[in-house]
């Protein structure tokens, strides 16, 4: 059964150019009056973009829809349209059931308000009838913790508990067709058992996210939007392959033939950093068990430099995962190349950047180059039945654990 | 279960825009107790502000207009419940439209989070105000027993009467929390017209005070133009016995303002409602 179809769905903003705005009275009325006292000069430039081009999919009942691609895309207008935030310009979308979004998590808390009536107001916003809530009420209190709370102002709680308040009402709306964004799903833990639990239960689920390893695990299905228009759709396997073949190119090189627009300073130029598979690698995607290298060529324009290169890895959310460097070595002047090898089964699946910086006299930074590449791992497992998220900044199969039985009884 | 299937698109009926509004019902009663509750949470004096406002004005305008001003020397009943009727009126206009035109804005958060009939917003205004019309309905009593005045049955209007002043408000309330919306300049202007519309409007003299001076009937002219006059004058009707006739002078133009504004505000709003997020 069909429970959620979009058909042919477009959405056209207005921009203004020439940094025009008139969001205040005043430009509005003397841009009024110039209309006025000189009809014929030309208007300010109006210029259409299309933040969905006709997008058409359908969504069966239990069916797990992750929605990927890059910022700018389209995913959030799609959420907004979806959510009758805004409306589309064009096109409909019909939808069987309730439709409940995890955006709205604690939406509409009134601070003056206390936990219980909190709970009221924030489900009838949500759609729920006072019948519903009524029945849920005690479920609501004891998945959120409040019980010795629950008639203090919502302004005295804790984050924490505002968070897991606002939660526990959205988790017992049972929407038909749940709605969430990864901003909510990282790292909650409640979140993911929810996510299970409805994907149990034969519901349906729209997953939202840049985050392919979450989209992976998760989801069954796939649309890839790219500047508003459905590149793919179909299952996630195939979704995700090409996504990552969009989205990484443009990330894992960056080379200048010529030292004078390349990155660097006047002691040092970066001349080309690329990461590619080790040659023995065949699949086409980079995946966790790919031996990767990161090659960096630079200009010194200095005689007798003593230089050395420091490599940082970073996580998506912006951890470092290691930095390390090579010997300090005398250098002249030239192109000097510099290699390093990160070995198959280390990295985690997962999003991640590097940024290297260039050292003199083994203590003093010359250049920094940030997030020279950036670069998505994906998930590839064998020998084990789990599909979770595989926990972890890296996933080194060097590091093993053996087991033995010691006695017999 | 719910298996009704909605439908997503920018082509709404009328018929199917107030359905919609009606299937929130449950949300509107509980927005318009929220507001009630949050207005007087937190306040030593709680309701006790409701009824303290009503009061304290009443008296210092009868005491500003009627006393110093002297328009209180000849009227056959005591100037009090004159003003009284009148500050009833004022303070249920002007809390309804204060209340609207800001609505939008102050509930930015749900705006731009979920979904509902944003009129809802606009609409659960209407009981803000009718605190302090029951309080302001309790201090007349209390003042008809002091001065042994006894309205008679034209006093079963008064609900009528309400609404009416509550659409009055509605409509330039909604058309500037559009605006204000876009333009927070319209806020300031609200708060503006509500400080000289107390002056303004009949609310410490009668209606026939215009006629005393010079221009009189110029000026009578213009105030009837005032919505607030109608709603006075209908109020003054029903609550003060045979004191005050009815006014159709100022009762047409009062109809004939709340259906232009209410069609064309609702008009108005249904227009700009899709774009609300994009600018608020």
């Amino acid at each position: 059964m069909t429970v959620l179809s979009v058909e042919n769905i477009s959405k056209k903003y207005i921009l203004n150019s020439k940094g025009k705005s008139n969001d205040d009275l005043r430009d509005t009325i003397t841009g009024w009056s110039k209309k006025l006292l000189n009809p014929g000069s030309p208007d300010q430039v109006k210029q259409d973009f299309w933040a969905l081009k006709d997008i058409y999919f359908e969504v069966k009942q239990g069916d797990r829809l992750g929605l990927v691609g890059a910022n700018g895309a389209g995913k959030s207008t799609l959420l907004k349209i979806l959510s009758q935030i805004t409306e589309p310009t064009t096109g409909s979308i019909k939808i069987r059931g309730r439709m409940a979004s995890l955006l709205e998590v604690g939406t509409g808390f009134h601070p003056e308000l206390t936990g219980r009536e909190n709970i009221f107001l924030n489900g009838a916003i949500l759609g729920m009838k006072k019948s519903e809530i009524n029945r849920h009420f005690d479920a609501i209190v004891d998945f959120a913790g409040i019980e010795k709370f629950i008639d203090t102002p919502v302004k005295r709680y804790s984050s924490g508990m505002y968070v897991r308040l606002g939660f526990a009402i959205a988790a017992h709306l049972e929407p038909e067709i749940l709605v969430v964004d990864e901003v909510l799903a990282v790292g909650d833990a409640d979140f993911q058992k929810k996510s299970k639990d409805v994907s149990n239960s034969g519901r349906t689920l729209l997953f939202v996210s840049h985050n392919l390893t979450a989209v992976q695990g998760l989801c069954n299905k796939g649309v890839y939007l790219r500047s508003g228009e459905l590149i793919k759709n179909g299952p996630i396997d195939e979704v995700i392959t090409e996504y990552v073949k969009n989205v990484s190119k443009f990330q894992l090189e960056q080379v200048w033939t010529d030292p004078n627009p390349a990155p660097g300073n006047d002691f040092v130029k970066i001349k080309s950093i690329r990461l590619v598979p080790d040659e023995s690698h065949t699949r086409p995607n980079l995946d966790t068990s790919t031996p990767l290298r990161l090659e960096l060529e630079y200009w010194n324009f200095v005689d007798n430099a003593e230089l050395n290169v420091s490599v940082f890895l970073y996580s998506m959310t912006g951890e470092c995962i290691f930095n390390i460097g090579d010997e300090a070595q005398i250098y002249g002047k030239g192109i000097i190349k510099s290699v390093c090898k990160i070995p198959g089964d280390f990295l985690n699946d997962g999003s991640y950047y590097i940024s290297v910086m260039i050292v003199r006299d083994r203590l003093a930074p010359v250049y920094f180059f940030e997030d020279a590449i950036a670069f998505d791992i994906i998930d590839y497992r064998e020998g084990t039945e789990w599909v979770g998220k595989w926990p972890g900044a890296i996933r080194p199969k060097m590091i093993q654990v053996k087991s033995w039985q010691t006695e017999l009884s | 279960m719910n298996s009704r299937v909605r439908v997503i698109t920018n082509k709404k009926t009328i018929s199917e825009y107030i359905a919609e509004i009606w299937d929130y019902n449950e949300l509107f009663w509980i927005l318009a107790k929220r507001d009630i509750i949050v207005k007087y949470k937190q306040a030593v004096l709680g309701v006790g502000w409701a009824a303290i406002r009503p009061l304290i004005t009443t008296l210092v305008m009868a005491l500003a207009f009627g006393r110093l001003g002297r328009l209180g020397m000849n009227t056959s009943i005591p100037y009090m419940l004159i003003v009284s009727v009148g500050v009833t009126v004022w303070l249920y206009f002007s809390q309804s439209l204060t209340t609207i035109s800001t609505s939008l804005v102050l509930n930015s958060n749900l705006v731009t989070k979920v979904y509902f009939p944003r009129l809802i917003i606009p609409l659960s205004s209407i009981f803000i105000g009718l605190v302090d019309v029951v309080v302001s309905l309790a201090v007349f009593a209390g003042l008809c027993i002091f001065y042994q005045f006894l309205p008679d049955w034209k006093i079963i209007f008064i609900p009528l009467i309400l609404i009416l002043t509550f659409l009055a408000s509605f409509g330039v309330g909604l058309i500037a929390a559009v605006l204000n919306v876009k333009y927070r300049d319209i806020g300031q202007l609200i708060s503006f017209v509500v400080q000289f519309g107390t002056f303004l409007s009949p609310v410490a003299y009668l209606t026939d005070a215009y006629k005393d001076a010079s221009n009189g009937d110029l000026l009578y002219n213009l105030a009837l133009l005032n919505p607030v006059t109608g709603c006075i004058d209908a109020m003054r009707w029903a609550m003060l016995g045979d004191f005050a006739p009815f006014n159709w002078y100022s009762f047409i133009p009062l109809v004939v303002f709340i259906l232009v504004t209410f069609f064309y505000s609702i008009w108005f709003f249904r227009k700009h409602e899709d774009t609300f997020v994009d600018h608020i």
